[in-house]
């Protein structure tokens, strides 16, 4: 079981290391002659016209909310799914309920006009 | 008769290194460190020979050639690609935040690479056989959102900005059915091994029987993961230019398209993994890699054909499909299949046409009361107003003759 994890710990060192590599090779590659002109914004073309990290639309904030409820909830169907078979009926009512409830958080925030895209 | 080439190798080794009089210890990270970089280097071997399979495709498919000039087929055309790429400049925009712009296109590359660490190729040939397979791809696949915003964010331009922000929007919206759905193979396998679920699958039939309405909506929300055609609101070139890698050039571009392919690849394989039984039915280890990869290669083909075919949705209409139509329809399956699962999980075959027809009857009548629900509404559909139409002459013929 370890032993599975020691791949997983070694897998995220090479899966750094291996795109960071052509980067490497690019940066003694590649020719470098930065000037005023080059090293500004591109954006479209045009020179770029007031700040750019502002705060533009709320939309985006209720459906990261939206997301997180369903994320965090999902994890825990997985070990239910997985231990079907020992369950009795009532730990699948449970279950079916849970579900039920999460649809219940859906039905919500459609109601109260979260998922319209305005 | 099961020749492994792969264990074989690996006993020699190991034997190899502890004659060295090195640790038994020692000599187990040597070779997983070895594993990992066989896996992660495939999965970019394997991005290599896509770039030249998408073009080729895409030129067949839009009636010209593609790449036909470097080699025999076009087949160095990739090699010619990196080396370009690598020789090319690279500039970073004064303004960009300097650490996540550099950081964006490395964690794009390793979402996908670490995906692959637990994709059975096959029986015995599996970079780590995890317990919790099915879990950990859905972790490791969120670093992949992470990668767009960084990118966006960091690059300090509102076109990068703007295609940042839609990208998380889809991507985490998608998420949702994707690991919901995922849940209908775990389910059905009773284990989220990816190994286990393979091997349930050669036992009582793939799952694409029992769970058609499950790997329909995988599909799609796969689609949207990967960020591609119907689904390429983030990149949309025609809105915003190019997305959230608008500021990048050389190398550092090179990666966001290795990622973007590399993801479509695992993303076909898992497909193939859940719903069409991985590498069953060959039993033997290099067979059924062969097996595992022409399924794979062949979703993957799906994949790049809608890519090719369908023009890009709108953003409105495509949270509206995931929210309002995807999200329910997956909640309503997953309640009604535990309970129907219950009473039929000891009855052989049957159980599977009770899924089938289940599944069956879920797809239709969503289709049904989403169809009437659209026609009901249709608060966004142009209405042209009605014009004159050109009608042509009527025809004298007739009474001259007369």
């Amino acid at each position: 079981m370890l032993d599975n994890w020691m791949f997983i710990g070694l897998l995220v060192i090479v899966a750094v290391a291996l795109p960071t590599l052509p980067i490497v090779v690019a940066r003694i590659l590649a020719p470098r002659k930065p000037n005023a002109q080059k090293m500004e914004t591109y954006e479209c073309g045009m020179e770029t016209v007031g700040e750019t990290w502002v705060q533009f639309k709320m939309q985006y904030y209720v459906y990261a909310l939206v997301f997180l409820v369903f994320d965090v909830e999902i994890i825990f169907l997985y070990p239910w799914a997985v231990s079907f078979d020992q369950m009795p009926l009532l730990g699948v009512i449970a279950g079916v309920l849970f579900i039920f409830l999460l649809g219940d958080g859906l039905v919500y925030a459609w109601r109260k006009g979260a998922l319209e895209w305005k | 008769m099961n020749y492994d080439p792969i264990a074989i190798f690996a006993e020699w080794l190991r034997e190899l290194l502890t004659s060295w009089n090195l640790s038994d210890d020692f000599a187990t990270v040597i070779l997983k460190l070895i594993g990992a970089v066989v896996v992660a280097g495939l999965a970019l071997g394997i991005f290599i020979l896509q770039t030249w399979l998408e073009r080729k495709v895409a030129g067949r498919m839009q009636d010209r050639f593609g790449p036909n000039r470097v080699g025999p087929f076009g087949l160095l055309q990739p090699i010619a690609d990196a080396l370009k790429m690598v020789t090319k400049e690279d500039t970073t925009p004064e303004s960009a935040d300097k650490v996540s712009y550099n950081i964006a296109p490395v964690m794009a590359v390793f979402a996908v690479l670490m995906i692959w660490g637990v994709v059975p190729y096959s029986s015995t040939w599996v970079g780590t056989d995890l317990d919790v397979g099915v879990l950990y791809i859905g972790a490791v696949g969120s670093f992949g959102v992470l990668a767009v915003l960084m990118a966006g964010w960091s690059s300090n331009n509102k076109y990068a900005l703007l295609g940042a922000f839609r990208g998380v929007a889809q991507l985490i919206s998608y998420e949702v059915p994707l690991l919901l759905s995922l849940v209908i193979p775990v389910f059905l396998a009773r284990s989220m091994n990816l190994n286990e679920i393979i091997g349930k699958q050669g036992d009582v039939g793939w799952f694409i029987v029992f769970a058609p309405l499950a790997f329909v909506i995988f599909f799609i929300s796969n689609l949207a993961e990967i960020g591609r055609t119907p689904f390429d609101l983030l990149e949309a070139e025609s809105e915003i230019v190019a997305g959230y890698h608008v500021e990048y050039s050389g190398m550092k571009f090179g990666l966001f398209q290795a990622g973007e392919f590399a993801h479509s690849f695992a993303s076909a394989a898992l497909i193939s993994i859940l719903f069409f039984g991985g590498w069953q039915p060959a039993a033997s280890p290099w067979l059924g890699a062969v097996v595992f990869f022409a399924k794979t290669t062949f979703f993957y083909f799906v994949i790049m054909w809608i890519r090719l075919t369908l023009p890009r949705i709108r953003i409105d209409h495509m949270m509206a499909m995931n929210w309002k139509f995807i999200v329910p329809l997956n909640i309503i399956l997953l309640m009604t299949v535990p309970l129907l699962d219950y009473f039929v999980k000891d009855l052989g075959a049957t159980r599977m046409y009770a899924h089938f027809g289940l599944n069956m009857v879920l797809l239709i009548g969503a289709i049904v009361v989403a169809g009437r629900a659209i026609k009901k509404s249709e608060p966004d559909r142009v209405r042209f107003p009605e014009r004159a139409v050109a009608v042509p002459p009527k025809e004298e013929t007739e009474e001259v003759a007369a």
